[in-house]
């Protein structure tokens, strides 16, 4: 078997433990998506009172390594309370493996947050594991990576360069144009900063209002929605409203666990070519 | 021993044995430079000589002297492209598809840099190419206009002759990537437009490292690699002889396996796809008939391709994947994305290229395994396959 895989990765890719879904599940932890390329859903059953964890189950789409850290998982938490469960660390899942290839880390990672997830799931807790991601500041597109969990991870496993990074996070591994910025916040952790003016930004012209709104449906027809149809989605543009543009997110978009980057992807390709000020909104029903 | 079953031929291929034979007194005992004065060494010239006509042979080339080697595709590719800006002074434009190979891809993202500006044709979703739109896209500010003769990852062909007439309207010279297409499909560069065309040895059952460039006679060329003047000063360096030796071996006895190509190989590939199309969720990427007959990529929804790969390798399968995981970055391949092949099914795309060393045995232990590996991952997968 090829890609500098150890035996244990090997073991538990060819013969997977745990595999299902728990159907009464006490926790539910969901993570990646289909556009990435792997994802990752587990869920554990715990016992109330000693609030242990009496089984684990996973599914998952993703390679070889993917799978091997989902099976590990399982099998390193069952036995475990939460609390000595959430102790894992991504390098932890990668040591039981015997060690994943460097630019495979990114699977223990996954790993990791399934189990942050499934966790805050049982407490009741609302994307507690992901706060960082919810708040902070998309820096890759590709992946839909933040800033706060470029820092996180970087922390979590010493990181220093950004192959490093990309390897653990995915971040810059699509087209690469964030590249330069997680450069930056490698130079800020490292309290190297170096203070870069910021490019001039390009004269927006001024436009009528017909213009705009021209504009902003060509923007949505010609570059959003084939990107969108392309995944089986689509959205539907319901109104204008001064820099407010009203969407509603169709087919696999709808209840797509990325819909939240998609409108935010939306919303910067429409600041970037028409008005900084533009917002998306995004409504379940027609308006 | 486990069977191997080599199904990677778009990859590389298996050196010929009578490639090897005819390339081995060459690094055994025929070592001389051929530039060198000396009867033991200027008798290897002759060998070289003999090369270029086999190879000018096989792509229908009028002239042994079009032929310039090289030591790659990449390289042929890179000469081309550079060397028609240099003898198009004034025009700054290029035009490519979306899908051409990286040979050609990060060469023309390195020379936006230099002021040029790349226009890229998009492609049909079963991934052929619309001169209509290459009509649009050309103007006389055109240099060179490259496109592949086929695909590496479908297999699928572009109408590079019609291509070629549209960008000699404009005065722009035309340049073809046929590394995937020579020896698979006919190709006579006498009654052709084309104006240079990038070849490589290992696609074709010669070693690695060996290509050449075809450029036809009366076109400008600037060299790209400068030294000395070994191949009439159009490619410094010393002759890899034993390479190009192979090669016009090899490229013999491509013009003699051409029928079995397009007879034997393509059935063999056909009962192969047709084959994988009988698991559910599966959809074929490019389109059916205007194809190389070896080459099948098949999509398998909701799993991913390097698991496939892996499980297909237990079984001493070599074939390759679009998926993210394998393609060096970590999004799907850019030929598929370019095509819109939505992701559940990017994710999981397959490709199996069949040459002359596949027999019905190979194909039929692939459909042996297929099924249960793709069933064994979608258990495990939380999509849904169909």
């Amino acid at each position: 078997m090829g890609w500098n895989y150890t035996d244990k990765v090997k073991e538990h890719f060819l013969n997977p433990k745990n595999v299902g879904r728990i159907e009464d599940a006490d926790g539910i932890g969901e993570v990646g998506s289909i556009a990435c390329g792997d994802a990752l859903s587990l869920t554990i059953k715990v016992n109330k009172e000693s609030g242990v964890i009496e089984d684990a189950r996973f599914q998952t789409f993703g390679c070889g390594s993917a799978i091997a850290s989902s099976s590990i998982l399982t099998e390193m938490v069952k036995g475990m309370t939460i609390e000595e469960a959430l102790k894992i660390t991504n390098q932890d899942i990668a040591a039981a493996l015997g060690g994943l290839p460097a630019e495979k880390m990114h699977c223990s990672v996954m790993g990791r947050e399934a189990l942050e997830a499934a966790v805050a799931n049982y407490r009741g807790e609302q994307l507690v594991a992901h706060t960082d991601e919810d708040e902070g500041r998309v820096i890759c597109y590709c992946f839909g990576i933040t800033d706060a969990k470029i820092r996180r991870v970087v922390a979590e496993n010493s990181l220093k360069t950004l192959e490093d990074v990309t390897n653990y996070t995915k971040a810059g591994g699509g087209c690469g144009a964030c590249k330069d910025e997680i450069e930056s916040i490698l130079e800020e952790i490292r309290g190297t900063v170096k203070e870069v003016p910021a490019p001039p930004k390009p004269e927006k012209k001024k436009l009528s209002n017909l213009q705009r709104i021209a504009m902003i449906q060509e923007i949505l027809d010609n570059e959003v929605r084939p990107m969108l149809q392309r995944d089986d989605g689509d959205l539907e543009l319901l109104d204008i409203d001064g820099a407010t543009v009203a969407i509603r997110l169709t087919g696999h978009c709808t209840g797509c666990r990325a819909s939240g980057m998609t409108t935010m992807w939306i919303e910067e390709k429409l600041r970037e070519i028409i008005d900084p000020d533009i917002r998306v909104e995004v409504h379940e029903e027609g308006l | 021993m486990q069977r191997l079953v080599y199904v990677d031929n778009n990859a590389t291929t298996q050196v010929d044995p009578l490639v090897f034979e005819a390339m081995r007194p060459l690094l055994v005992d025929r070592y001389g430079n051929p530039s060198s004065i000396h009867a033991f060494a200027s008798s290897v010239a002759k060998d070289i000589e003999q090369a270029r006509e086999q190879m000018a042979s096989a792509i229908g080339a009028e002239h042994a002297t079009e032929i310039i080697f090289t030591s790659s595709g990449t390289e042929s590719d890179n000469t081309a492209i550079r060397s028609a800006l240099a003898s198009r002074a004034g025009r700054k434009r290029i035009v490519i598809s979306r899908v051409e190979h990286p040979a050609i891809l990060t060469m023309c993202r390195y020379l936006e840099r230099e002021g040029i500006t790349v226009t890229q044709l998009p492609v049909a979703v079963d991934g052929t190419l619309s001169l209509l739109d290459l009509r649009e896209a050309m103007a006389d500010d055109v240099a060179v206009v490259s496109l592949m003769a086929a695909n590496n990852e479908t297999g699928v062909l572009f109408p590079i002759e019609e291509a070629a007439a549209i960008a000699h309207e404009h005065g722009a010279l035309f340049h073809t990537d046929a590394v995937q297409a020579v020896g698979k499909i006919a190709l006579n560069m006498k009654t052709s437009n084309v104006d240079m065309l990038a070849l490589s040895g290992h696609k074709i059952h010669a070693p690695k490292g060996i290509g050449a460039l075809f450029v036809r006679r009366g076109r400008r060329f600037r060299p790209f690699m400068l030294g000395g003047h070994q191949e009439r000063g159009r490619r410094g360096g010393t002759e890899n002889v034993a390479g190009i030796v192979a090669l016009g071996k090899a490229a013999q006895l491509c013009e003699q396996h051409l029928t079995e190509e397009q007879g034997r190989v393509r059935a063999l590939r056909d009962r192969l796809e047709a084959g994988l199309l009988q698991v559910r969720g599966t959809r074929v990427n490019g389109h059916l008939e205007k194809r190389l007959p070896g080459t099948t990529n098949v999509s398998f929804k909701s799993v991913e391709g390097e698991a496939i790969l892996l499980h297909l390798d237990e079984h001493g399968i070599c074939a390759s994947s679009g998926s993210a995981c394998t393609s060096g970055s970590l999004e799907p391949s850019h030929v598929l994305r370019a095509m819109g092949v939505p992701f559940n099914y990017a994710h999981g795309s397959i490709r199996f290229s069949l040459g002359r060393f596949n027999s019905a045995g190979d194909v039929d232990h692939i459909l042996a395994v297929m099924p249960g590996i793709i069933e064994r991952l979608r258990e495990i997968s939380p999509f849904k396959a169909v």
